[in-house]
Formats: C-alpha cells, structure tokens, sequence
C-alpha cells in the first residue's frame, strides 16, 4: 500500500505552518516530505523527485519560492508547484499565476494565499494531481 | 575603492581572460563620486553556471554571450529580468548579430558590446555602467525616507503579524474539529506553540509601539543628567532571568560617566543590546559591557561570545524585520525591530553604532554618544 502514495514536499520556514500542512495533507493520504529552509527543499529535489510541492513565497530571502520554483521546473519540468504565502491582496504584493504572461515567469502553476480551507486545498492539490 | 563584481558569460576562454586582465587593472573615477570604482572578475563558460552565480553571489554586472553550449544568453536575460533586475547586462555580440543585440536592448540588456572589442571600448563600456550604478545608488539613498519604505514597512509588518495568525488560527481549527483525536492531551503541544506565538506577537507589537514614540517625539524636556553605569545595572538586572536559563553570564565594567539624554532612550538602548547578545549567545557564553569615555563621547561596547555575524547579515541588520535566518537562530523570536529602534534613538542623538563580528566566535557592537 505505502509504494502508490503521491510524494507532496512542503518548503516553509514556519514551523507551525509546516506542521499544520503536513498534518492536513497527510490526511488526504499523500506521504509528505517537509523542508524548513529553501536549501533543505534544493537538497531534497536533488535525491527525490515529488508528484507535487508547496513552496512558502519568502524564506531566507523574499524571493525563496520564485527561486525555488525555477530550480524545480528546470529539473522536473512536470511536477506541479503552488506557490503559498500569507502577503495578502491588501498590501499591493498580491499576484496570481493567470495570464499567459505570468506564467511565464512565475515557474508556478497555483498561487495560494495562506490561511485557506482544507478542503478547499484538498480539491487544489486533486486538481493540480489530475485525481 | 570600491568593487564592482562583474561576470563574464561566453565560451571562449580567451575573452574571458581577457576581460579579466583588462578589468582586474583598470577603475573608474568621476569628479563626483565619492570613491573610485574598480573590478571583481567572475568567469564561467555556460548560461546554466551563469545562473547558479548570480543566485549565489553579489553580482552587479554580467558580460554575456549570447551563442552559449546549453541554455542561450538571453535565456540568462530573461531569467535576470525576472529575479535579478537590479542587475546590469552588457551583451557581447558578434557583428554579424547586432540585430540581436539591439533585439537584447529592447528586452532588457543595459547595452551590448560588439566582438571583437579592444580594450579600450570595453573600458568605456563599463565606464558607463559604473556610472549609471553610482547615480542609481544615490537615487536610492534620496528617496530612502520617502513613501516608498513606509510603504514597504507596512507591507512587511502586515506579513509578520499574519503569520502567527494564521498559525494559531490553524492550531485552532485543528483543535475545534478534533482532528489529532478526542483528549485535551492530545493538544498540549499545539496549545504551547500558540502561546509562543501569541508571545511573539506582543513583543512586535511593543517594539511598534517604542518605534512610534520614537518617530513622534524629540522630547527636549524629558532631558535629564543621568549616571549611564545606572541605567546599564539596571538593564543587566532585568535581563539576568533570561541570561540565568540561558546559562549566560553578564559582567559590566563601569566608569563614571554621565549624560545628558531621556533615561528612557539609554534603556532602549542597553535593553535591546544586551539582551540581544544573551539571546544569540551560547550555552556556557558571556557577556561583557564596557561603559568608557574619550573626547566628550560615551563609548558603550557590549561583546558576546555568540554564533556571530557574516558581512552580509552585518549590512542588513539595522533595516526593519531583517532577522538572521540559520540554523542557529531557527528557534530564537525577535520582531526584528530592536536594532532599528536602536538606530532610530542614536540619530536623535547623532550618535553612532557599528558591529565587528565574527561567524562562530561573537559580536561587538559599539555605540558612541555624544556626552
């Protein structure tokens, strides 16, 4: 039974986030691999290759998930990314990943504002997995 | 002088030992610069290499091919334009492409240069880019009290109080639908993290709260006399519980001096200092606090034998919310604010701070006063 399971790596520098996450999806039954830092989620993609992953946008630098993103679409192309973080609409920094143009840039294929409803994250992800 | 770190992107190995030896040689002056320009050369041959660079290092300008192995240069454009856009291109072209390289220009390259070039067109070429970074620093430095940083600030400070939010606001869901299962037991641990994070919260938001005092007030009559060995006893008093769990010893040497300042002011200053060098400390570590005077200037040092700090983290320590993120301080809180408060209540004073430290051995940091 445990070899089907679908890999999600979650990357967030807050403990608490990453401890919720993990609880949440791992009750979608996904197996799920969890790093604290964007260079503990570089080393993991280097060994192992997730059917999909969250990144938490600022990390060591306000830029972590584009960074990470990138790396990620350059290795495994096909592997979904949500990229999630709690900057909201209301301070200007929002951004979604609709037009054609940003996808371009943003190696994101969700954007996901923290805070959101387990089932609703359950549908993204079965969404984002094809289920 | 200072150095401007260029990386030259191209196949050839002999354009980029060239550009180094004419680079490594060669800086730029202007009548109204405050120092001379000079080079730091860094080499690579492919756009992949190129990319890990500019991630992991300073780079200011990058000379890049655009004929490249793998990935082409303005692969490498496009992905500076998107995460690096402070960053200055130069394309180097061939004649036979300068359609490409004006096509470059258009996209966002600062300029090209044609190969071959002689040394002499490429030092007029990074003549001009030095100059453009300098005026584009000064620009900066202007407009650094303007709309802008409060804006940014706003932003931040919104993102730093949202995160406990939603952290606590998980745990409690968490809990509401009894999703770790039925007994209280089973919540202890999501109970503590919420109340450190709540904890977390409250010491941002006083720090906000001195922030704010400090932006609205410059309150001559609070000025008064004051022992400044004093006000340290009573800082190292009130953070001796702290250092005492942390196993951290705090020792003053004093001298008998005194100022003209809000006691106030002193206190926020040695409060957040020597906490600071308690909570970044080790375990079994010290702190020294050494009160002097030279030349009508209160000499404040206070020295930890701490985890330290890299050049880098010393250049951002003073902005709002920076916190050093490693894997020493993982578990430490702190608003990010302390610093800055410190910054903000020596400029009142036209005083001064600065920091020497080193990585895994401890911080100094200085703090000078007019008396």
């Amino acid at each position: 039974m445990g070899n089907d399971k679908k890999i999600v790596l979650i990357a967030d520098d807050d403990m608490d986030y990453l401890f919720q996450m993990k609880m949440h999806i791992e009750s979608f039954g996904f197996e799920v691999i969890t790093a604290e830092s964007q260079r503990e989620a570089e080393r993991v993609i280097e060994h192992t290759k997730p059917d999909l992953a969250i990144f938490d946008l600022m990390m060591e630098s306000d830029d972590s998930g584009f960074i990470l993103s990138f790396k990620m679409k350059r290795k495994y192309p096909d592997v979904p990314i949500i990229l999630a973080t709690a900057v909201a609409s209301e301070t200007g920094m929002s951004f979604g990943v609709n037009t054609q143009n940003d996808k371009q840039w943003i190696k994101a294929d969700l954007y996901l504002e923290k805070g959101i409803r387990k089932d609703q994250l359950h549908k993204e992800i079965n969404k984002l997995l094809k289920i | 002088m200072d150095k401007l770190n260029v990386l030259v992107v191209d196949d050839e190995p002999g354009i980029r030992s060239g550009v180094s030896r004419i680079l490594n040689n060669f800086s730029v002056s202007y009548p109204f610069m405050d120092s001379d320009y000079g080079f730091n050369v860094v080499e690579t041959s492919t756009g992949e290499e190129a990319v890990e660079i500019i991630e992991n290092q300073d780079i200011e300008i990058v000379l890049l091919d655009n004929k490249l192995p793998g990935i082409q240069g303005t692969d490498v454009l496009e992905y500076i334009n998107k995460y690096k856009p402070e960053i200055l291109v130069m394309m180097i072209t061939s004649y036979a492409s300068l359609e490409l390289a004006v096509k470059a220009t258009n996209q966002g390259a600062y300029d090209f240069i044609p190969k071959p070039f002689t040394p002499q067109e490429l030092k007029s070429a990074l003549e001009n880019v030095s100059k453009h970074i300098f005026l584009r620093g000064m620009t900066r430095k202007l407009n650094k009290e303007g709309k802008e940083i409060r804006y940014q600030f706003l932003s931040v400070l919104s993102h730093e109080l949202k995160a406990p939010l939603n952290a606590i606001e998980g745990y409690l869901k968490i809990m509401q639908e009894r999703q770790a299962g039925d007994k209280m037991d089973d919540y202890d641990q999501m109970l503590d993290r919420s109340l450190h994070r709540i904890n977390g919260m409250r010491n941002l938001i006083m720090d906000l709260l001195d922030l704010t005092k400090i932006k609205l007030e410059k309150k001559t009559d609070k000025f008064q006399q004051v022992k400044v060995s004093e006000i340290a006893q009573n800082a190292v008093e009130a953070i001796n519980p702290y250092a005492i769990q942390k196993d951290v010893q705090i020792f003053l040497h004093d001298k008998d001096v005194e100022i003209n300042i809000d006691p106030g002011d002193l206190e926020i200053i040695f409060n957040n200092l020597i906490s600071n060098a308690v909570k970044y400390n080790k375990n079994n570590g010290r702190v020294d606090v050494f009160i002097d005077k030279k030349d009508n200037l209160l000499i404040i040092k206070i020295k930890d034998t701490g985890i330290g700090l890299s050049e880098d983290e010393i250049k951002n320590l003073f902005e709002e919310f920076f916190r050093v993120k490693n894997e020493q301080t993982k578990h430490i809180t702190g608003s990010g604010l302390g610093l800055p408060i410190v910054r903000k209540v020596l400029d009142i004073y036209h005083g001064d701070i600065h920091v020497e430290s080193k990585v895994n051995e401890g911080s100094t940091f200085s703090v000078t006063l007019p008396v």
